[in-house]
């Protein structure tokens, strides 16, 4: 397995992840309508992907893989407030289709085309060993070549993400699941 | 990977037996809800789990009050699924998936009157609490892949064992419905007013259920236990997730990530397989666009020949377990050579690809097979579509 590249990004506040993305000079207009937890998915994968060859042509051999501790509880929270009271009852489906965390997976997706394998996993806390693992794990069907694999957090007291682009080939991975790992936490 | 032990608790019931009799003789508990119940302004339709009877089985099992509902349902759901396993599910070579798409979400609903742990809210928490449970130690995995987590979890299962560090997994999967979810739903507007009609020419829509459902899977074969139900051995073939890579709540018309899924699973072995498939256990949820972009996705892998089934109208769509509870009853049906109707279909739509027409085999009544394999199908928000393929030894 090979880390062909890896971004890590964390924000105080959603105008700094927007900020981030206007830098960039985007034309995806999708990325406005998004809650917090794609947007900054999105942006990850675009930090990693942009200027890559032959970038939207249709492929089934990504995975996307993601993972974090809270879930979608930042728009659960929204949702649960415009349901909470009768007087001010107002479902919404473009709010409530975000309360599923592998959204963030389907907007990567449908972004740049990426037909392959799509997952979401729900730890306690960032850990290169795992992540990996899965990596590693998924790589088993022989027809995924790469892996992007993304930590991913948003919540009132954190928005961060760490985001890897993964190939499969014989090498040992030049960096060891420790560095990894400190690499997270030094950011 | 072979299975070695299954519970379903549902409105159905609380053992596998139970659920497959009930889904064997077309038994729905989908029922019509008037409005104020979880404080929704409006009625619905759903299956429910008897909370009474839930609470009592649990009490028998241990005298600890301070589990909810949900996490309560899941314990005793594993719990019976090891009475046949019969595996020591503290050993560090076992591991929990849990699979669920909200948890227990309804705490959000009473975090300003109550003084339930909010730490509940994590599904993590919610797994570490189950595996607790039995005194298993290991890092609990959890999948929340939308509607597709059950399906897709028993691929993560199945990793799990090849890898080689485990010799036993349990993967068991849950929701509960509360005011969030079925409002969402509602918001939607895919919700149908009477009991749905999967694959129907008529269907207008689903209806939601609420279970817990469990597998314990084996590496091998030798540790299937001879006295258990079903009878003969079962193997998890192969397994794979594809995205539509079109939209994330709509699914795609032309099945795109469904067919690239089914695809995956028979590669190159279509033309000897196909014969041997008895069944196509389907999504089914009876929403207008679900049902056709399946037929799509069955008709472009080339399986429109193969009789296809649905239990949404049975069991409701128990989202997070819905993947491990409709496998389960194909397991039994196919145990004794049985392809399961669909409650609720009455007539056939036809779908038109490249000017031809085409009509799926819907199953409206029981019917017998002599073919060993099926094919399980789900998709889900976020573009997300599973293909299991399961076997009989």
């Amino acid at each position: 397995m090979k880390i062909n590249n890896i971004i890590r990004h964390s924000f105080n506040n959603s105008s700094e992840i927007t900020e981030l993305y206007r830098s960039l000079k985007i034309d995806y207009p999708k990325f406005f309508k998004m809650d917090g937890l794609s947007k900054l998915g999105l942006l990850a994968s675009e930090l990693i992907l942009k200027g890559t060859e032959n970038r939207f042509s249709p492929r089934e051999d990504v995975a996307i893989i993601c993972f974090n501790s809270v879930s979608s509880l930042d728009i659960d929270t929204l949702y649960q407030e415009s349901i909470q009271n009768k007087d001010n009852y107002f479902p919404s489906p473009s709010l409530f289709v975000y309360t599923l965390p592998n959204i963030v997976n389907g907007e990567i997706a449908i972004r740049n085309k990426f037909f392959g394998e799509s997952f979401f996993y729900i730890c306690k806390i960032f850990d290169a060993r795992q992540v990996i693992d899965t990596v590693r794990k998924t790589f088993h069907d022989t027809t995924i070549t790469s892996v992007l694999a993304a930590w991913i957090e948003y919540s009132e007291e954190k928005k961060e993400v760490f985001m890897m682009w993964i190939e499969n080939d014989n090498d040992v991975m030049e960096l060891t699941e420790e560095q990894i790992n400190k690499l997270y936490i030094d950011y | 990977m072979y299975i070695i032990g299954d519970n379903i608790i549902s409105s159905l019931g609380f053992t596998t037996e139970e659920n497959y009799t009930a889904a064997k003789q077309g038994v729905s508990e989908i029922k019509h809800y008037d409005a104020g119940i979880f404080g929704l302004p409006e009625p619905f339709m759903a299956s429910l789990i008897d909370k009474e009877r839930l609470n009592d089985t649990f009490a028998a099992i241990s005298s600890d009050t301070h589990y909810t509902n949900l996490e309560k349902a899941t314990i005793l759901s594993v719990f019976y699924a090891n009475k046949e396993a019969q595996i020591d599910l503290s050993n560090p070579k076992t591991l929990f998936i849990l699979s669920s798409t909200k948890g227990n979400v309804d705490i959000l609903d009473m975090r300003y009157e109550t003084s339930y742990n909010l730490k509940s809210l994590y599904l993590w928490h919610t797994a570490e609490l189950i595996a607790g449970f039995f005194g298993n130690k290991n890092t609990p995995v959890v999948v929340s892949n939308a509607c597709i987590s059950g399906a897709a979890a028993q691929i993560v299962a199945k990793r799990e064992l090849d890898f080689g560090k485990y010799d036993n997994v349990v993967v068991v999967g849950v929701d509960f419905l509360s005011k969030f979810i079925i409002s969402g739903f509602q918001s939607f507007k895919a919700l149908s007013p009477e009991l749905c009609r999967p694959f129907d020419k008529n269907r207008c829509g689903l209806n939601l259920g609420e279970a817990a459902a469990t597998l314990i899977m084996a590496k091998c074969r030798d540790m299937v236990s001879r006295v258990s139900t079903p009878k003969n051995y079962f193997r998890f073939v192969s397994g794979a997730v594809r995205n539509d890579a079109t939209h994330i709540s709509a699914p795609s018309r032309t099945g795109e990530g469904s067919f690239r899924a089914i695809n995956a699973i028979l590669n190159s072995q279509l033309p000897t397989l196909k014969s041997q498939i008895a069944f196509i256990n389907a999504h089914g949820t009876a929403t207008p666009y679900n049902d056709a972009m399946e037929m799509n996705a069955i008709v472009r892998a080339g399986l429109q020949d193969i009789p296809v089934n649905a239990l949404k109208s049975c069991f409701g769509h128990t989202l997070g377990a819905a993947g491990i509870v409709e496998t389960i009853i194909s397991i039994y049906a196919l145990n004794e050579g049985l392809i399961l109707k669909t409650l609720g279909f009455e007539e056939s739509e036809k779908i038109e690809i490249d000017d031809e027409e085409f009509t799926l085999d819907v199953c409206n009544e029981n019917r017998k097979t002599d073919k060993n394999y099926f094919i399980k199908i789900m998709s889900g928000f976020g573009g997300v579509n599973v293909a299991l393929l399961l076997c009989k030894e």
